[in-house]
């Protein structure tokens, strides 16, 4: 807690909706604290620009502790700004310094069209785990918790695939706008399971599959949304993922959803 | 205003057996034929979409994010209990229930805890069953660990993260609903009236919050599961978007609101630093299993921690509380912090601060094992304060973080509106005047997961529901009179922004109505708020129009209605004549500043009737009869 503050210029892109034509629009951030979050600097802004009677601008936005993942922006081209493993709510001013320009946009892909502002539709993740990623257990039917052994090491690996919150900076971050950090890390965490292994193959496939169909891009190992998330999901997720693809689409009787 | 709650007479341990055997049911047959609302998807709302709809009911599920997967109980940390007693420690089913209403201080009904207690081993079956990954020894099997209010360890974790994996479990049980046909997902809705024909809840009207639309849905029954209203106080560890809107326009259709006063303020908290700040940052009550609280003993010493030695520090905790010590619970640890921060004896530039100290623990067990057991809280302090936990002590201060108080609810979890359902954090059912540690999570999934499937079951096979459309006058009603507030809070075209009026109700109600209460406190901070109140309605600027995606209006209308609960707050705070767990009114302690309880006079919960418009709301009781524990002076000495 240092007491500092910092001016800085920001250059926000604007768009009133998923149809309309976007452009960068200037402001000054005057007076920040350098203890405040992003997006507490971005509240400075909208206060003043609602006073001066312009419209504020529409960020998404709820926990600001880093675990919604409601929260997101690209600042200076890094999907939740120049921080590892920070999302935009837990990205401190104290990281920038005074008279910077920051250029901020929202996520971009196909698959994630603008609603408005910053403001973005990740529906299209839901849809990946309504391909399948979940268990199929409905409530009373679980066996006694203890019943079913798992090695510690399988359920810290399928600990840090699960930490994934859905932000979808993976996304924003990859030049080919692939989801697959996204879904291998959900694939991995069931795969890594016993719980989990009954509806693997076909999880693999379906999951991938309505990846495909809702315009998400392949990988080709750029790395970029290991080093843009934040929650420091591995692209090991990914291989596994890929792993479980392949056994599912050579050795199972699942077929490929259509 | 009728307050039946409906507990089964007989043995404790047997009442929820009695009860589920004598609710009607409804035939497989016949579930399709019903439609039910879920206005929210937190722990309580996702898992009641997920199993009602596997039992064939139709489910619409609404939530104001964008993705069921971020409300709000993801951000819950530490864990959740179950008397599993897999440590072999001592723990039964009837002891997590007579923690749970100890750790209450007795203000919660016997046979609403008692179930809760039986039910939890249920949810860590299921929970594990739906691929959650819990915490584990080397052999496989589940890990627990301590929480304050309980000698003994039974609170399970993944992480701290916690609520995360679980909340993603009920979203994937969810997502399994959708993609069955059984639920239709309506994200970034937000509830604006609950619609009553025949005086039952036969549906809900929302606002689209992308296009700003008006939408009426109609449903056999209305489960509310829209969590609590800490952000009455502006700065809170709750999420920016948690609201009491929906549980008060149900309070306004005639719902009774129990214990409003009951909110909970959280010992742990990384302290306010600036005027700008919009939240405070929980640090998990799990870091107290290591973690040493102090304070310097002399008043106004602003030596770095470091330099101060051993015996210059208070370890009030571990002083006042010697069998709990620093897992003494939530309330009694924020009051204590206070008391010594009062003393002038608080930390860090505003004196509003204690030290959360892991020197001894990392000296006795080593870095790595403190970095495994906490190492995403260190990183998120870091984050935030800019220090390295693992060398210098936190600060911490208490802040506001769940409300005990809610919708009131019989043993079926159903308000006093027929047909209307509330779980979770909206009720106000278990946790009495004070929530123990790890008992949120474990509330919402029971509610959610092993009670609404079967109480709705009951009210549905026994209620006669005749057909109702959307273009029913109750819907066209309500609809106008959302849009027309709507339009009001566009007209006004202030000076102010919304936050300000935020930020100004939260500084009064913390000031008068927070971890200290008086009379004179309250009665002035009414009067502050409804001026307050006045002025927001004259004054307030809203940008924008409402045919538009418009956050500016949406906290508009939370605000305005926070300003209209907090008296509320204010009046049961009032009304309350005695001190218990949270809430501490002055006049009424003893000499070493503990609450102090009056259980002949007080031993009720107090429901509140709305009257009207500019009229005082009717007080209502309910008396909590006590046959099965002893009504003690809580001690955790």
């Amino acid at each position: 807690m240092s007491g500092r503050t910092i001016n800085l210029t920001l250059r926000v892109w604007r768009q009133q909706g998923p149809g309309a034509p976007g452009r960068l629009e200037t402001y000054q951030a005057e007076n920040i604290s350098t203890d405040a979050s992003f997006l507490e600097m971005l509240d400075i802004v909208n206060e003043r620009l609602t006073l001066e009677g312009r419209e504020p601008i529409a960020f998404d936005q709820d926990c600001r502790e880093g675990i919604c993942g409601m929260c997101g922006a690209v600042v200076n081209g890094r999907p939740h700004g120049p921080e590892r493993e920070t999302t935009l709510c837990q990205l401190h001013m104290r990281h920038f310094r005074d008279g910077d320009t920051l250029i901020i946009e929202p996520f971009r892909a196909r698959a994630l069209p603008v609603v408005k502002d910053l403001a973005v539709d990740r529906g299209a993740l839901d849809q990946i785990i309504i391909a399948g990623g979940y268990i199929s257990v409905n409530t009373g039917q679980a066996p006694e918790a203890n019943s079913l052994p798992v090695p510690r090491d399988d359920a810290e690996l399928a600990m840090d695939a699960a930490a994934c919150i859905g932000c979808g900076a993976c996304i924003a971050a990859c030049p080919n706008a692939s989801a697959m950090l996204f879904t291998g890390a959900k694939i991995s965490q069931f795969a890594l399971l016993p719980q989990g292994r009954p509806e693997a193959a076909r999880r693999a496939l379906s999951m991938l599959a309505r990846m495909d169909k809702l315009g998400f891009g392949n990988c080709s190992n750029h790395k970029e949304c290991e080093m843009e998330c934040p929650k420091g999901i591995s692209i090991s997720n990914i291989a596994r993922m890929n792993r479980e693809f392949l056994k599912a689409a050579l050795l199972s009787r699942e077929k490929i959803p259509a | 205003m009728q307050l039946d709650a409906k507990i089964p007479a007989g043995p404790l341990e047997g009442k929820w057996d009695r009860q589920r055997f004598e609710l009607k049911l409804v035939n497989p047959a016949n579930k399709r034929k019903f439609d039910l609302i879920v206005v929210g998807t937190g722990l309580a709302g996702g898992s009641a979409s997920a199993s009602l709809a596997e039992l064939g009911y139709n489910v619409k599920t609404f939530c104001i994010q964008d993705s069921p997967r971020r409300a709000h109980s993801i951000a819950a940390q530490g864990g959740i209990n179950a008397a599993k007693n897999y440590p072999n420690d001592g723990d039964s089913i009837w002891r997590l229930f007579y923690d749970t209403i100890k750790g209450g201080d007795f203000r919660a009904r016997e046979g609403n805890v008692y179930r809760l207690a039986q039910v939890s081993n249920w949810i860590i079956d299921h929970c594990v069953a739906q691929g959650i990954p819990f915490a584990r020894e080397y052999g496989g099997l589940l890990a627990n660990r301590s929480f304050g209010g309980a000698q003994v360890s039974r609170t399970f974790y993944a992480r701290g993260q916690t609520g995360q994996q679980l909340l993603l479990g009920a979203y994937s049980s969810l997502m399994r609903q959708v993609a069955a046909g059984r639920v239709t997902m309506f994200p970034r809705r937000e509830m604006l009236d609950l619609v009553l024909v025949d005086g039952a809840a036969r549906g809900i009207v929302v606002r689209n919050l992308i296009t700003g639309e008006m939408e009426r849905h109609t449903a056999h029954a209305v489960v509310l599961a829209t969590g609590g209203y800490g952000n009455v106080f502006y700065l809170s560890t709750n999420g920016m978007a948690s609201n009491v809107t929906a549980a008060y326009r149900c309070y306004k259709k005639g719902a009774g609101f129990a214990n409003p006063c009951f909110t909970q303020i959280h010992p742990t908290c990384i302290p306010v630093h600036g005027d700008y700040q919009s939240k405070l940052t929980l640090m998990s009550e799990s870091l107290r299993n290591d973690g040493r609280v102090w304070v310097p003993k002399k008043p106004g010493d602003t030596r770095r921690p470091e330099d101060i030695p051993e015996d210059e520090r208070d370890y009030y905790l571990e002083r006042m509380y010697p069998s709990f010590g620093n897992l003494a619970p939530r309330d009694i640890s924020s009051r204590a912090a206070k008391l010594v921060c009062d003393q002038g004896r608080g930390v860090g530039p505003t004196g509003r601060a204690v030290y959360l100290d892991f020197a001894e623990a990392i000296q006795r067990l080593g870095k790595a094992e403190i970095e495994a057991r906490y190492g995403n809280l260190f990183q998120m302090y870091e984050k935030i304060v800019a220090e390295d936990p693992y060398k210098t002590p936190m600060m911490i201060y208490p802040a506001s973080h769940y409300t005990m108080g809610g919708l009131w609810v019989d043993y079926n979890l159903m308000s006093t509106i027929p047909g209307l359902f509330v779980l979770g954090e909206a009720n106000f059912s278990d946790h009495g005047a004070n929530r123990l540690g790890a008992s949120a999570l474990m509330q919402g999934l029971a509610d959610g997961y092993f009670i609404i499937p079967y109480t709705t079951g009951g009210y549905l096979a026994g209620a006669r529901l005749p057909e109702v459309s959307a273009d029913h006058a109750a819907f066209k009603e309500s609809e106008a009179a959302a849009r027309q507030r709507i339009d009001r809070l566009l007209k006004v075209k202030g000076q102010r922004t919304v936050a300000s009026f935020h930020r100004d109700l939260g500084q009064i109600m913390w000031e008068y109505c927070g971890m200290g209460r008086n009379d004179e406190g309250l009665a002035k901070a009414r009067k502050l708020v409804a001026d307050l109140r006045a002025e927001f309605w004259e004054n307030v600027r809203v940008p924008g129009a409402d045919t538009d995606f418009n956050q500016g209006l949406e906290n508009a209308g939370r605000v305005a209605d926070f300003l209209e609960f907090a008296d509320l707050m204010l009046l049961d705070a009032l009304a309350r004549r005695e001190s218990c767990g949270c809430h501490f009114n002055e006049a009424f302690q003893t000499e070493d500043h503990e609450a102090l309880r009056d259980d002949e006079n007080m031993a009720h919960v107090a429901v509140w009737e709305y009257a009207g418009e500019g009229r005082e709301p009717v007080f209502h009781k309910e008396p909590l009869v006590f046959e099965f524990v002893k009504l003690a002076t809580r001690s955790y000495k």
